[in-house]
């Protein structure tokens, strides 16, 4: 992936402009008889190369507000310039390009194809690339993006032959593999057990050091502090913003190993995470 | 979107669901199958009834007593009593266009060989009905004018006989009862096969007409009276003489109304080829029902499938697909899925028209065009049932659809 960390760090020195950039973002559902107002008037900045995660209440609007940055949803009124285009007056035709160019997304249930490799899984974006890249390309794209997410060895398995982890590992992959500006993650680590929570997250954070954005939708607060900022949502406005320490995965999992007796890291291949 | 992607996420899809994608199929592969063993089988008959007409004879025109309605064909009849031998031997020797005509008259009897009997039907015919008939024999001789002028003991007998009665052997020469009645077999006729109407011609007697009015059936008066034109371009005037000698000789007033009735090779012909395009139509049309049957079996299971697939088409719009996109991969599905019916039922089909071609002894003619149809049709069957499935998919919100469990 070191072609597209060099582009992402052009883009960086580019434009000084941020990623991310909502103002007066509002959100009404209309339900028939009441009018639900999911988000009220959010602003909300991210800069390149943040690592940002979303937290709130159910209800709080953290979902809503993800639709939205994913391009799935569009405001009621606002504005919302993603990478330098004002996507809120996007037909639909633009924002599916978006989303295939400029995001990638990793979700709670992550969403794989049932009985399709893990290669054929990661290469689905890249069929709806408008650039005519080339099987060959295509193949080749997908292979780069499970090894570097350490799945070289995986890429004929069918997701039932993979753990959960392994699941999410794949849908990262396939997130990365149109080289996008932003990954968004909506629970990502919902399904998975605490160790394999700690994997995913190191591989996120690891992209993130490379300069991938990354804005994480999580109600766990321990999951939380891995970011580098966390935005609390709260009755569909931002109730906090404040900078995270934004922990080492990778220490905390040399910790989790130090805890583990001999006997349970023998064990450590075998698939138990709570399947999605 | 890559276009050669499409088609391979269409085939991917159905190959994940291997089992019911042939369940589904097999609606199709049976409408088709059976389209195209319907129309093989009618085109067969259809085929057949064309090569009789020619074996009919060259240049025939027949006189039927009394006056018949020209769409209801039927070759028997011979109900009223207007049609002499007279009138037959006037039309030969009278009509300069006309070479041949022979007074026919049919009975149903009881031949009795040895002690074996078959029944079958004896004609009284003249001597030169083979020639009109264009039938040639298979050994012996025809009986002559001499014979018929006798009315000879004789009989020319059809392959069926020599098989049932003679069980094989020469007949030639040996002498058969009818009523008591001795026939000298002199010749047997060549094999003819099947006649318009699906009687077997070969289980036949001909006899001098003289022999079968009098001693055999009873009758004086003719059935039928076979006539052969010079040739095709005579047909017309043979036509209007015949009418105006046959009007004259039974004396008809012009306000009366011919009490015969002529045909023409041709129009027994129509009418034959008509009946068998309107059973191949109908059974086209039954084997079609089969068809629109599978295509709302595969717009069913394309339903049931989008409804499955929910998260799968959340995901696809979420990684960048358009609902264009969408709709097309369901779409080409659906398609595909016709196409493979289609294939497999013309194999179906073919395999079905060659066992009953086989075991019923129908014929059966296969046609490019019925493939090429049926194929085309199937096609258009998934087009039609899949746009329903493939458009609700391509109009799911991703959001909702993403959720879903």
């Amino acid at each position: 992936m070191a072609h597209a960390v060099a582009t992402r760090e052009v883009h960086r020195e580019a434009q000084a402009q941020p990623v991310v950039e909502l103002r007066g973002i509002t959100r009404v559902y209309d339900t028939g008889r009441v009018a639900v107002k999911a988000l009220r008037g959010v602003d909300l900045t991210v800069e390149d190369g943040e690592f940002l995660a979303i937290m709130g209440p159910s209800g709080s609007g953290k979902s809503t507000l993800m639709n939205m940055l994913g391009c799935l949803d569009r405001p009621t009124a606002g504005s919302y310039v993603l990478n330098g285009e004002d996507v809120a007056t996007l037909g639909p035709r633009e924002l599916a390009r978006i989303r295939n160019r400029t995001l990638g997304f990793v979700f709670q249930a992550f969403h794989l194809l049932p009985r399709t490799s893990a290669q054929e899984n990661v290469e689905l974006p890249l069929l709806y690339h408008d650039d005519g890249l080339s099987w060959k390309e295509i193949h080749r794209r997908a292979r780069e993006a499970l090894e570097a997410v350490g799945l070289g060895d995986r890429i004929d398995h069918t997701p039932n032959e993979l753990s959960g982890g392994q699941k999410q590992r794949v849908a990262i992959a396939r997130a990365l593999v149109t080289r996008p500006r932003v990954l968004l993650a909506d629970e990502p680590t919902g399904n998975l057990d605490s160790r394999t929570t700690l994997e995913i997250i190191d591989i996120l954070q690891k992209l993130n050091r490379e300069g991938l954005t990354i804005l994480m939708v999580t109600h766990e607060p321990e999951i939380a502090r891995f970011a580098r900022r966390i935005v609390t949502m709260r009755d569909g406005l931002i109730a906090s913003d404040r900078p995270s320490p934004g922990l080492s995965a990778t220490e905390a999992l040399a910790e989790w190993r130090d805890e583990l007796d001999v006997h349970e890291d023998l064990t450590h291949d075998a698939p138990a995470e709570v399947q999605g | 979107m890559k276009w050669s992607a499409i088609p391979y996420l269409s085939f991917r899809a159905l190959h994940r669901n291997a089992m019911r994608t042939v369940l589904t199929a097999l609606g199709i592969i049976i409408g088709v199958g059976a389209v195209i063993t319907m129309v093989g089988l009618g085109q067969g008959a259809s085929h057949e009834i064309e090569e009789q007409v020619n074996r009919l004879g060259q240049n025939v025109v027949l006189v039927f007593p009394g006056e018949r309605q020209l769409g209801g064909v039927s070759i028997g009849g011979g109900e009223a009593n207007t049609l002499t031998i007279e009138d037959a031997l006037a039309i030969r020797d009278e009509i300069p266009e006309v070479v041949a005509a022979s007074p026919e008259v049919r009975s149903q009897r009881v031949i009795v060989y040895g002690n074996r009997n078959w029944a079958t039907r004896v004609y009284g015919q003249s001597a030169d009905y083979l020639q009109i008939r264009q039938w040639p024999m298979e050994s012996g001789r025809m009986f002559d004018e001499d014979d018929v002028a006798q009315a000879a003991l004789v009989a020319v007998i059809g392959q069926t006989l020599v098989d049932e009665l003679f069980e094989g052997s020469d007949p030639i020469g040996e002498t058969v009862r009818v009523r008591g009645l001795p026939l000298e077999v002199i010749g047997v006729l060549a094999p003819k096969g099947m006649s318009l109407m699906g009687s077997v011609q070969d289980d036949i007697v001909l006899v001098p007409y003289t022999t079968g009015f009098q001693r055999i059936s009873g009758r004086s008066h003719a059935m039928v009276i076979n006539v052969q034109v010079f040739d095709q371009a005579s047909m017309d005037v043979a036509r209007l003489k015949i009418e105006d000698l046959l009007r004259e000789r039974h004396r008809l007033a012009p306000y009366q109304d011919n009490d015969f009735t002529i045909q023409t090779q041709e129009e027994v012909a129509a009418a034959a080829t008509e009946t068998s395009r309107v059973m191949t139509f109908l059974l086209a049309s039954i084997a079609g029902i089969s068809l629109f049957v599978g295509g709302i079996g595969i717009m069913n299971v394309m339903l049931v499938s989008v409804t499955e697939r929910t998260r799968e088409v959340g995901l696809r719009l979420a990684v960048g697909a358009r609902a264009p996109d969408v709709l097309l991969q369901f779409l080409i599905e659906a398609v595909i899925l016709c196409l493979l019916g289609g294939l497999g039922g013309i194999l179906l089909g073919l395999a079905a028209t060659e066992v009953i071609a086989r075991y019923a002894g129908w014929p059966a003619l296969f046609s490019a065009e019925a493939m090429f149809i049926a194929v085309t049709v199937s096609a258009a069957v998934g087009l039609f049932f899949g746009f329903y499935p493939a458009w609700k998919a391509s109009r799911l919100d991703p959001i909702v659809a993403l959720r879903r469990e």
